[in-house]
């Protein structure tokens, strides 16, 4: 899901080379069948280059919307309400940072390194996920973003753990496990003003619902029959759930959430419909989303001065430590 | 070597170089490998991989490896590297079928 709709590559890559050796086709022959088998394929296995750059790009704009995703929500760590909210928005962002780690791993086992992918991040050749282009206006904005985005990604993430590409699974695994108490705390904020909140405080949490709706269900990427790229992801084992049946579990579970909270979801269109044994849901406005993945949203360019600034300010500790490090080598070597 | 190349060297050494963690979760069990990490140094590292790797006190010890110090075996040889421990079925305590009074064993 945060890589949904951004794995159009430039065309030149996707011409493949017109003339193959025997050996490569014989490599990947078994490369398939390892992948039909329900097989793992770990980093020194032989795959396809295009498998390679598939996953390295899904990857990489993964490890990149955890990262810039620590943004809106530490806007509001210094502003949580109580000290509990802050030790709990604290945790949440270190996970994510770990969590962003993890990816970079994973991706940087396909033949990157950590600099090359913050460069592509920082030129706009890399994307991240749109749900972090949004602004967070309000305290009521952190607990919808964990009740609503970190549940729409644990919907996408969990199919991942399976991903025939060993080192993205087990860091998807990882993640996961971590993630339920981010949708845990985000339920338990908003729970707690909508029961024991004043009325002001209720309306709040309701506005938030209604600016993070659209967005949220948007993150499952565009629907399936406008998607080319999803049939070779399903192809290898990268992708296991369509882009539309993870939009709809994700509805069908958060309509009865937002009962028990006793929130409207903004939708007049959205209904139970017995014959599908699901929700009907109105039309999403894919023009807000291609705008916003395209570098137009409400934060896309804070989000990206916020990085690089981050990154160019950090440069003299990483030189400081790596420079500290290697005279403390010399010296070891010295002696 | 062209300018790129020289470049993209000169762009890996200045990077912190990649650590393996491992952390044993409890007394008494292995230590398993949980994930990477980049390090400055030894001290940065095993520092790092306490943050990263363990907290939710996933552990009680950690261990960092430079992994460029880890020697694999090839998985391209896989099937010939491990084949010879395939037909060799006597290794099984099952492969011995013995009296039901003395099954235990």
């Amino acid at each position: 899901m945060y890589t949904q709709a951004m794995d159009s590559q430039p065309k030149e890559e996707r011409e493949r080379k017109p003339v193959r050796s025997v050996e490569e086709v014989e490599l990947e022959r078994r490369f398939d069948a390892k992948i039909d088998a329900g097989d793992f394929i770990e980093a020194k296995d032989w795959m396809p280059d295009h498998y390679r750059k598939t996953l390295l790009r899904q990857i990489s704009q993964h490890a990149h919307s955890e990262i810039v995703g620590m943004l809106p929500e530490g806007n509001w760590i210094t502003r949580a309400p109580t000290l509990k909210r802050k030790a709990i928005l604290l945790a949440k962002v270190q996970d994510e940072g770990g969590h962003g780690l993890y990816l970079y791993a994973a991706a940087e086992t396909l033949g990157t390194s950590r600099d090359q992918m913050v460069d592509a991040l920082h030129a706009g050749k890399a994307k991240y996920s749109s749900i972090f282009n949004y602004p967070t206006l309000t305290w009521a904005d952190i607990g919808t973003i964990g009740w609503l985005v970190d549940g729409a990604a644990i919907m996408n993430q969990v199919p991942i753990c399976r991903c025939s590409y060993a080192p993205y699974a087990r860091a998807m695994i990882r993640i996961c496990r971590e993630e339920s108490f981010h949708q845990r705390q985000g339920f338990d904020s908003l729970l707690t003003m909508m029961k024991k909140g004043t009325d002001a405080q209720k309306a709040m949490v309701q506005d938030a619902v209604n600016r993070w709706w659209w967005p949220s269900i948007m993150m499952f990427g565009p629907p399936d029959d406008q998607s080319p790229n999803s049939a070779q992801g399903m192809r290898w084992g990268i992708k296991r759930v369509s882009n539309d049946t993870l939009r709809q579990r994700f509805i069908d579970a958060t309509v009865e959430q937002a009962k028990i909270l006793g929130v409207t979801l903004p939708d007049p269109d959205l209904k139970w419909n017995p014959d599908r044994e699901a929700h009907d849901f109105g039309a999403i406005d894919w023009d807000e989303f291609k705008r916003v993945i395209a570098g137009d949203g409400p934060c896309n360019r804070e989000r990206l001065a916020a990085r690089q600034q981050a990154w160019d300010d950090g440069a003299w500790v990483r030189d400081a430590a790596l420079a500290y490090a290697r005279k403390q080598q010399t010296k070891q070597e010295a002696a | 070597m062209n300018s790129k190349q020289n470049a993209a060297n000169q762009s890996a050494m200045d990077e912190w170089p990649l650590w393996e963690v491992f952390v044993r979760s409890k007394s008494g069990l292995d230590h398993k490998h949980c994930g990477s990490l980049h390090a400055a140094d030894p001290q940065m590292a095993i520092q790092l991989a306490r943050d990263v790797y363990t907290r939710r006190l996933e552990g009680c010890s950690v261990w960092v490896v430079r992994s460029d110090q880890i020697v694999a075996s090839d998985p391209a040889d896989k099937d010939m590297y491990f084949d010879p421990m395939e037909d060799k079925v006597y290794r099984h305590p099952t492969f011995y079928k013995l009296p039901p009074e003395v099954d235990h064993m």
